[in-house]
């Protein structure tokens, strides 16, 4: 008998008719960039070329979908078996993060009608990072559907493919760690071809793919905290803080290096005065390094650490932090040169609203259709 | 796998994935043997925008409209329908040409074709080529999904897309060598040099035009100078006048890893609106990551080896804690 069950219930709650509603008007901003093109729904331009559908719905969002990649390596590589339980419900979460960034990145190709174009191996540019992230992205979602597909087929009774599924699992669980590590570390490479476009403060040249992710691993950590404590709290199940406590010691870690890191990065390249220049980026950086820090003052007391509210309260930090890093790197500090500026239409928004609302909606549905979330009680 | 030796195994990967980065960083790309370019001279520029009438013409392109200024084109600066154009420098007063204080001058903007392009190194599906032999970069929209790469890679945002069309494109300067046009390939100059009045856009080798500059950079300001017009191999005229004082500042002999379309000015760059540049180029600083990491997957395939042997035991491990 499976450890996981269904949760049941009613599907068109409150939220979810919330939710579908600003997913219809996401829709219809979706069908104008389809019918009209880029130009008549974006702010999109010449030096801004990349703006929320590339920052937010790929490198921010697949970041916030690296829960399963995170308890991978925990359960798998380090051995930590009694975390299985929330395996599950974060390969779901990923898989559908990372599918929607792959939607994403396709409303945003400009040349959509020939996006395969990426996949023929003729036209690779091995020099190119966004090769490496097209294609590892592609393969991972892949990957993470094979994963979760135990669900899908518990559910209709299809044994024998379980079976023959279950014989090869561990080297999808393999490659579903290999490739996160490979291509969220590549989003960060994305940035040092972009020279001096990139603030000084975040152009950090061959620390770009460490920072980004270590930064990917604490937002993977962060979000299945905050998976688990939002599910123990929306669908009234036991609270897993206990269970999630014991993770602080990699959170803990993860954290210290971060900051570690940047600080050296930046004192080796002599930028440490621009942190207090008293401008923007200087505000944003101490933002970011306090959102980092916060947690971290949290995790390190166990007391703390035991609350759930204190723990909700540092995976949301967390899940900022990298978030923030994400967006004073590629846009908010991001300077193409004079004449140029750039700040989203309420379509491009909606369009991301829109895109994060359905990714709710498919979570909910599937986990009260499927057997995601692990039982409270054994039955044994 | 011990937790101890994978732990062991990673780190020694990456301290030789670090190691590997400083052995076998890629150095600046060399320009082409045979490369072409121009070099502008912005002290020779009157402003006459012939040069971005004619590119409009070569390109089939229609002018741009700024206001109620319908005499001529009116572009500001690059975008889908410019792929060259004239911006002015303003100072205080605006009546001394090419003096930076109370002055004014004129600056062209189209694609550099950069000895190292950025464009060329980020492009996934090989959309940006650099011609072997000419160093000419040119775009190939038949294997380009749109993900707009090269913009953000391009330090003077020249690939512009057509964003206002739903099946649009990248759009830049070929230096006159797309096909169709193919005029470098016929023996012939491009357009913008050959349209302009002053000798201030010249065309020809990168290497004849490099001399050139450093000879300008020598001239004696108020002595006279014969300028060439048009390409310097054979120019079609001369065009004399009093030499200005230079800024000793050849603008892509070395930035970025250089260009094959350089710029020389008596105002400096950054005044300009050059971008702020160092020696190396960042591509060549992205591939040397990428290459120190990727190369020939062997790092991948080892950790992949290491992750599906822990996995396996680990996995295992779990099963037989579950039939207890």
């Amino acid at each position: 008998m499976s450890a996981h069950q269904a949760l049941g219930g009613r599907i068109f709650t409150k939220p979810f008719l919330v939710l579908l509603l600003i997913f219809v008007v996401g829709l219809v901003f979706m069908v104008e960039r389809f019918s009209s093109g880029m130009g008549a729904v974006s702010n999109l331009n010449g030096g801004f070329a990349w703006g929320i559908w590339v920052v937010f719905d790929v490198v921010v969002g697949t970041a916030f979908a690296c829960g399963g990649y995170a308890l991978a390596f925990m359960v798998y590589v380090f051995n930590k078996g009694q975390y299985h339980p929330l395996v599950r419900p974060a390969v779901l979460a990923s898989l559908l993060g990372y599918a929607l960034g792959g939607f994403g990145a396709f409303f945003d190709m400009g040349r959509f009608w020939q996006f395969y174009e990426i996949f023929i191996p003729g036209n690779w540019n091995f020099n190119s990072v966004m090769l490496e992230v097209g294609l590892c992205v592609a393969v991972y979602i892949i990957i993470l559907a094979l994963e979760f597909a135990p669900a899908v087929l518990e559910k209709f009774g299809m044994h024998g493919l379980l079976k023959s599924l279950n014989k090869v699992l561990f080297f999808l669980i393999a490659l579903g760690v290999l490739l996160p590590t490979m291509h969220q570390s590549s989003l960060g490479s994305l940035l040092i071809a972009m020279g001096h476009k990139v603030h000084p403060l975040w152009q950090v040249d061959h620390m770009q793919p460490v920072l980004a992710l270590i930064s990917a691993l604490i937002m993977g950590f962060s979000i299945v905290i905050f998976e688990a404590s939002t599910s123990a709290v929306g669908f009234s199940r036991k609270s897993e803080a206990s269970l999630l406590a014991k993770m602080r010691q990699v959170i803990i870690g993860l954290l210290s290096t971060f900051l570690i890191v940047r600080l050296l990065v930046l004192l080796v390249q002599g930028k440490l005065g621009l942190i207090f220049a008293a401008d923007f980026a200087s505000l944003m950086i101490l933002l970011e390094t306090a959102l980092f820090a916060i947690p971290l003052v949290i995790l390190l007391s166990p007391e703390r650490s035991s609350r759930g509210s204190q723990l909700l309260i540092a995976a949301m930090c967390m899940l900022m932090a990298g978030s923030l890093y994400r967006f004073d790197a590629f846009l908010l500090t991001f300077n193409p040169g004079p004449g140029y500026s750039y700040f989203p239409s309420a379509a491009e928004i909606m369009i991301t609203l829109g895109v994060v609302a359905f990714e709710i909606m498919a979570y909910l549905i599937l986990v009260k259709t499927l057997p995601v979330l692990h039982r409270e009680e054994r039955a044994l | 796998m011990k937790r101890r030796d994978f732990l062991k195994a990673t780190l020694g990967g990456t301290a030789a994935t670090l190691c590997a980065t400083s052995v076998e960083a890629r150095p600046n790309l060399e320009p082409a043997p045979q490369a072409v370019g121009m070099l502008f001279d912005s002290t020779l520029c009157v402003g006459c925008k012939a040069c971005v009438s004619k590119c409009k013409e070569v390109n089939d392109m229609p002018p741009v409209i700024d206001g109620d200024k319908t005499t001529w084109d009116s572009a500001r600066d690059l975008s889908d329908q410019t792929l060259n154009v004239i911006k002015v420098y303003r100072d205080g007063n605006a009546t001394t040409k090419d003096s930076e204080v109370d002055g004014y001058c004129f600056e062209k903007r189209s694609c550099m074709h950069c000895v190292d392009p950025g464009c060329v190194s980020v492009c996934p599906c090989t959309a940006m080529r650099q011609d072997k032999v000419t160093g000419i970069v040119t775009h190939h929209p038949d294997v380009c999904i749109g993900c707009r790469n090269c913009m953000v890679g391009c330090p003077y945002n020249v690939p512009q897309f057509e964003y206002n069309k739903l099946f649009g494109q990248i759009r830049k300067c070929e230096l006159c060598n797309q096909p169709g046009v193919e005029r470098i390939n016929k023996g012939q100059m491009t357009g913008c040099a050959e349209a302009c009045p002053t000798g201030s856009t010249l065309f020809g080798p990168r290497e004849a035009l490099l001399e050139e500059a450093r000879r300008r950079m020598q001239l004696k300001p108020g002595e006279l100078y014969r300028y060439p017009m048009g390409d310097i191999t054979r120019p079609y005229n001369y065009h004399e006048k009093i030499v200005p004082t230079y800024k000793q500042h050849i603008w892509g002999e070395k930035e970025a890893g250089g260009t094959s379309v350089m710029h020389i000015s008596s105002v400096s760059f950054d005044k300009l609106g050059m971008p702020p540049l160092e020696e190396r180029s960042a591509a060549s600083i992205a591939e040397s990551v990428q290459h120190s990491v990727y190369s020939f997957m062997a790092l991948p395939a080892l950790a992949l080896a290491g992750l599906t042997y822990t996995v396996r035991k680990n996995t295992r491990d779990h099963d037989e804690g579950d039939d207890q």
